[in-house]
């Protein structure tokens, strides 16, 4: 496999009243070709942001990468000026966004905005792109076509607009699609028919997906692998097998045993206390030991490295030194990994 | 659409009638009459001539009459301008008050929608707050002011327009200029609001992740979603363009409706009043009904329910 993206610590920051909020504060992590990685992690943990920044749609100047690359097929994009990024927005990356009643041009033809990005970047009269806008609405599974495409937005149904907004960012066949919360605003019979979508046109494309959630009942559906993010860093990432059969991280095991489930009646769930510190003045060692019950006390003057659990499976928590007690995840969160083996993740079995 | 068109106009009619009635009557109440000024008449000519125009009538019998004629078309005649019919008179004078107002309001709204975009662009730029304070200067001080201004500095000063009268192009510059200040502070405060909060919606967003460029990003997604709020405003002001302009004519001395409407009201020549003010009436509800139709055309979320 081929490595199609590469993050290289990323660090964001935003420069606000109060002063510099470091977002993001020193992101690495890789894409393939035609794998799905997962961005998983509580509001405000720089998921977004992260991937924001690739597509270069922070708020500048404002919003800054202030370090690190981000090597598209090996050209850096942290450097390019926004002339340059425009041809790449929509082309190589695309984006689909949270909340499909909003992120369509209310008055604006559908067939339109389809079109827009494809005459912008496959040179293509108002005929051909026409024709290959009816192709992706067909392929995106919106009936009749040849009508829908001039309605306006307001027409649609929310899982519909989504599909729409899902073909505008295939239009121009990109090698990356960066999906930030895409079935979170649709209710759950949609969202399953938008992640079946999303995963039939990777098989037919052939796209690398960054799939941004807070939702881990999505991830085990979708992901080939898993990024944990917290307080702006990475605190763990592996594949979907190594996250949810063997995760490492303490916040891991909280986002797993806050997971609800059907069998969970007389079962409490297993919740993080605290809220996540905040980012103008990011804590002295580990962000996450004010919130974690196995803290140890290095985690408060060091912050963890990211120590390798195998092959594609690495974690940044103390707990992981070979000095440090072993420590084994709270009964909650093993009755749930339990639960992932006997119903297996792959297919979404455990929703 | 024709159905709505056609209902659209029955409740023109109806709130026309509304207005020559209210009018009609406000004018009834109001002291004075249009012979206060003429003393040197001795009892028998003010009998003669308040005969002749039906003064005398009982006033529902008036009203009467009056609606009557309005039917017809017939507004009447005029007790000033030697019994000229008030639509003649009007139809003589609103040539230059609707050029007048037509070029201020394309002017202004062109110039005050410039502004408001390059403020929105440019975000607390000295771009900006240059626009800001235009505007404020715009709204706040009075037209009037400006076109004494304007008559001094371009007209006496300079020399480089005519000071006053009607009859070239170059004799509606300044009136022209004068009249757009308020449109064009308006428009630019309105375009400024409505395209900050545009420019900062999903669909915007969207769009930079499509790869558009910046000035399709401003001109094609931005601006037509910024537009409603902006003819709202516009649209009565055009009709007040036409009134405002009473002042504006005065100064420029301009054979104009709002000129004659003033001299009409000083000496209570009562046909020509109500026949200006169902004028002004008529224009606002035309403005209204266009609006209507313009946001169905902007914004097709307001598309008209009889309009499928």
């Amino acid at each position: 496999m081929s490595k199609l993206l590469e993050v290289k610590d990323l660090k964001v920051s935003f420069n606000t009243y109060n002063g510099e909020v470091h977002a993001v504060r020193g992101v690495t992590f890789d894409l393939n070709k035609g794998e799905t990685l997962a961005i998983v992690g509580e509001s405000g943990s720089g998921k977004s942001v992260t991937s924001n920044a690739i597509m270069r749609l922070l708020p500048e100047p404002h919003g800054f990468i202030k370090e690190g690359q981000i090597l598209l097929e090996g050209v850096d994009l942290a450097k390019k000026t926004s002339k340059e990024m425009q041809k790449i927005r929509g082309k190589d990356i695309s984006m689909v966004f949270q909340d499909p009643m909003s992120s369509l041009n209310p008055t604006m033809k559908i067939g339109n905005q389809i079109m827009e990005g494809l005459i912008k970047h496959q040179n293509m009269n108002k005929q051909e792109a026409r024709k290959t806008a009816l192709e992706l609405l067909t392929l995106v599974g919106i009936p009749r076509p040849d009508v829908r495409i001039n309605q306006y937005p307001h027409q649609f149904s929310g899982g519909m607009r989504q599909r729409v907004v899902v073909a505008i960012a295939l239009a121009c066949n990109p090698k990356i699609l960066i999906a930030d919360e895409p079935t979170t605003a649709l209710d759950v019979t949609i969202q399953a028919q938008i992640l079946e979508l999303m995963k039939s046109i990777q098989q037919k494309t052939d796209s690398a997906i960054i799939f941004i959630t807070h939702d881990l009942g999505v991830v085990a559906n979708v992901a080939d692998r898993v990024a944990v993010m917290y307080a702006g860093k990475i605190v763990e990432i592996g594949t979907v097998d190594d996250i949810f059969y063997n995760p490492k991280h303490p916040y891991t095991w909280g986002l797993i045993g806050s997971m609800p489930t059907l069998d969970s009646t007389d079962e409490e769930l297993f919740a993080i206390p605290g809220s996540p510190p905040n980012m103008l003045t990011p804590p002295v060692g580990d962000a996450f030991a004010p919130r974690n019950q196995f803290a140890l006390e290095i985690d408060t003057v060091m912050e963890p490295p990211m120590f390798k659990v195998s092959d594609t499976h690495y974690a940044a928590t103390w707990l992981l030194h070979e000095d440090a007690p072993k420590i084994e995840p709270p009964a909650a969160v093993k009755h749930r990994m339990q639960g992932f083996a006997q119903t297996g993740t792959k297919g979404g079995g455990k929703r | 659409m024709t159905r709505y068109l056609l209902r659209r106009v029955w409740y023109m009619l109806i709130t026309l009638f509304i207005i020559a009635t209210f009018s009609f009557f406000l004018m009834k109440i109001l002291p004075g009459s249009p012979l206060n000024a003429e003393d040197k008449l001795s009892e028998e000519q003010k009998e003669i001539i308040l005969e002749k125009y039906g003064l005398n009538d009982p006033i529902p019998v008036q009203y009467a009459k009056y609606l009557g004629g309005l039917v017809k078309g017939d507004l009447g005649v005029s007790f000033k301008f030697d019994n000229t019919p008030v639509t003649a008179i009007l139809f003589d004078r609103i040539g230059p008050s609707a050029l007048l107002g037509f070029q201020a309001l394309v002017v202004g709204s062109i110039l005050g929608i410039f502004l408001g975009l390059m403020a929105s662009i440019f975000r607390n730029s000295p771009i900006d707050f240059s626009s800001t304070i235009i505007a404020v200067i715009g709204t706040s001080i009075p037209s009037f002011v400006f076109a004494g201004l304007l008559q001094y500095v371009f007209a006496v000063k300079l020399g480089w327009f005519p000071v006053a009268l009607w009859g070239e192009f170059e004799h509606t510059i300044l009136p022209t200029i004068a009249l757009a200040i308020h449109p064009m502070a308006t428009a630019a405060r309105f375009t400024r609001t409505e395209m900050v909060e545009v420019l900062h919606s999903n669909y915007i967003i969207t769009a930079r992740a499509k790869g558009v460029s910046e000035s399709g990003i401003i001109l094609k997604h931005g601006l037509r979603n910024a537009l409603i709020p902006l003819i709202t405003v516009l649209g009565p002001m055009a009709v007040g363009l036409m009134t405002g302009s009473m002042v504006i004519e005065q100064i420029f001395a301009i054979p104009g409706i709002g000129e004659q409407f003033v001299t009409s009201v000083m000496v209570n020549d009562y046909p020509t009043i109500m026949g200006t003010t169902l004028l002004f009436a008529f224009g606002f509800i035309v403005i209204i009904l266009i609006i209507d139709l313009l946001y169905g055309l902007i914004d097709p979320r307001i598309r008209l329910a009889g309009g499928k």
